[in-house]
């Protein structure tokens, strides 16, 4: 036991499990794995036939790391910054380096700006954002959304319900602000008039 | 072309967006064939990693056809059926040269903590993903690999990360035969881990989960012993008791950020993301693995700090190994064990979604709808 020298046998023996898994032990080798060892040298393995890669356009002022030395040859190009979520973001690079919680507090914060002014741009095109079809929630009605939640033992069921706050609570404050803007330019036009 | 984008939490439509074009003259655009929603992809889907933008389209797990190359690319041409790994990886700097794929240095300008990884937030570089009718694929010298003649497009498209980060995750537990593995999570990592355990000599494997579902998976496709956390009053005493109070020899996470099992931790990851990730699993495994025992996290986190249990970790004298997968190292043997039927990753689909319907997909896979374990996507060009 464990309270003693030797192993408890708390696992079945190889035999039977060899009998029993298809392909049980045939990585048994610890140093015949593909990752072992996890640092292994050998420049030639990858198929780069280059020391440093070419270098890909600078199309715009690539934010980057200030732990890096330079932009990397190669890098994404979805999404350039832009906006309000794009200054927050361009700071965040530029000022704090990625040991800063600042450094991902503000890229957070940029994301979920980013998330208010996209909201409020699509109004302005011929498709704007539908948190119904968006969430894909109408799924519900055809996947077995009671019997996949209730009568089975899932840990999740207690935060779920947040899950719709999360998502309409900007929409409905949102509303609330525009219900409320709205009324107090109106009380303003009134008193002018009125006054006028 | 038609494209998965990202709208803001718990948001994902289908846009039309300009198809990618060859802007490194070692890129290769490649028509998607087949593609995943991955567990990780929810971490973004749910707001949770800084600098997701909107408009981005996700997706680090597809396989498709080469429609156009770069000027370099000698090893690729239009019409090559590729499986794309989820790492962007250059080949030859200091980390690639020693074979650590998924922390190549040159490919992503936005941090230096993690490598490229296709359409995973500017955090992992900014690269658009495969959740679309085309993609942008860097170093295609380097990166994609021919899919084999006799190999099918559902095993191919769970081999470019699901099946080799959970090979992946069995070897960083360092296991030696006859070793008790525990896996927390019954995801399709966590079912590929279990399952890779095997291979390596595990004497027992135990995976534990919420999901009955899930655990009645990994009965059935992993040969393993399971339990229910939300039946015991605390896992990690159940688990020194099914081990003669020495723990297991090796726990691997396959969880990561989003863990249930700890309201006050969930809500403060998921939900208010002030951690990086929930760390649930990753301290039950702390906790139940013995003393000079192994921890391997396969499970992601943010960046982010999070309230692991650092100090138990230390006093148990546990050895913690984890790394994002370096996906085409894994490759050539697990072709093997493909090829001669101790692994078929495809037995875990359970969902195939249409492209146009990705928003029901990817809410059927986050609240754990109808039973899902892995859903696909199947674009229309497909």
């Amino acid at each position: 036991m464990t309270y003693t020298p030797e192993k408890p046998s708390i696992a079945e023996a190889s035999d039977r499990l060899r009998e029993r898994i298809p392909g049980w032990g045939v990585d048994l080798d610890p140093s015949d794995r593909p990752s072992v060892p996890r640092m292994q040298f050998d420049p030639s393995l990858s198929g780069a036939h280059w020391e440093f890669p070419e270098r890909q356009p600078e199309l715009w002022p690539r934010e980057r790391s200030l732990e890096h030395k330079f932009l990397t040859p190669v890098f994404g190009t979805s999404c350039p910054p832009r906006g309000v979520s794009g200054v927050l973001r361009r700071h965040a690079y530029k000022r704090y380096s990625e040991a800063r919680a600042a450094h991902w507090l503000l890229l957070l914060v940029a994301d979920r700006v980013d998330a208010l002014e996209s909201h409020v741009r699509s109004f302005a095109t011929l498709r704007p954002d539908n948190p119904i079809t968006e969430t894909g929630v109408l799924s519900e009605f055809s996947h077995h959304p009671v019997s996949s939640r209730y009568g089975v033992k899932r840990a999740d069921l207690v935060h779920q319900p947040l899950d719709p706050i999360i998502v309409l609570a900007p929409w409905v404050a949102a509303g609330f602000a525009t219900y409320r803007s709205f009324k107090l330019f109106r009380r303003a036009v009134t008193k002018r008039s009125a006054q006028a | 072309m038609r494209a998965m984008v990202y709208r803001g939490p718990y948001k994902v439509r289908v846009e039309e967006k300009d198809v990618p074009r060859v802007e490194h003259p070692n890129d290769a655009i490649v028509r998607v064939t087949r593609a995943a929603i991955c567990g990780s992809d929810l971490h973004l889907y749910h707001g949770m990693m800084p600098d997701t933008r909107v408009g981005m389209t996700f997706g680090h797990e597809f396989i498709g056809v080469v429609e156009s190359v770069g000027p370099s690319v000698q090893s690729l041409g239009p019409g090559d059926r590729v499986m794309v790994p989820f790492n962007v990886f250059c080949g030859s700097c200091f980390f690639c040269a020693r074979g650590m794929y998924s922390n190549c240095h040159n490919v992503n300008p936005n941090a230096t903590a993690v490598g490229g990884i296709y359409g995973y937030s500017h955090t992992c570089g900014g690269y658009d993903g495969g959740q679309s009718e085309f993609v942008r694929v860097p170093f295609a010298d380097v990166g994609p690999s021919l899919i084999p003649e006799w190999m099918d497009d559902d095993d191919a498209v769970l081999l470019t990360d699901a099946l080799a980060t959970g090979y992946f995750g069995a070897q960083l537990g360092d296991i030696v035969e006859g070793d008790v593995v525990v896996v927390f999570g019954a995801g399709p990592v966590g079912l590929f881990a279990a399952k890779s355990a095997w291979l390596m000599g595990a004497g027992r494997v135990i995976v534990i989960d919420h999901l009955e579902y899930r655990l009645e998976k990994a009965r059935t496709f992993a040969h393993a012993e399971t339990y229910n956390f939300t039946e015991y009053d605390d896992i990690v005493v159940h688990m020194k008791k099914i081990t003669e109070h020495l723990g297991a020899d090796v726990a691997i996470d396959a969880v990561g950020a989003e863990a249930d099992g700890n309201l006050l931790q969930h809500l403060t990851s998921a939900k208010l993301k002030m951690q990086g990730g929930s760390p649930v699993a990753l301290n039950w495994a702390i906790d139940s693995v013995r003393k000079g025992g192994t921890i391997s996290v396969m499970g992601a986190y943010g960046p982010m700090f999070s309230a692991v249990k650092f100090g138990d970790a230390f006093n148990k004298g546990l050895t913690l190994n984890m790394n994002q997968c370096p996906v085409k190292r894994q490759w050539p043997r697990l072709f093997e064990h493909v090829r001669n039927g101790y692994l078929k990753p495809s037995d875990i689909v359970t969902h195939r979604i249409p492209l146009e319907h990705i928003a029901e997909g990817y809410h059927i896979f986050s609240s754990k709808l109808d039973g899902c374990i892995k859903p696909l996507v199947v674009p229309n060009a497909a």
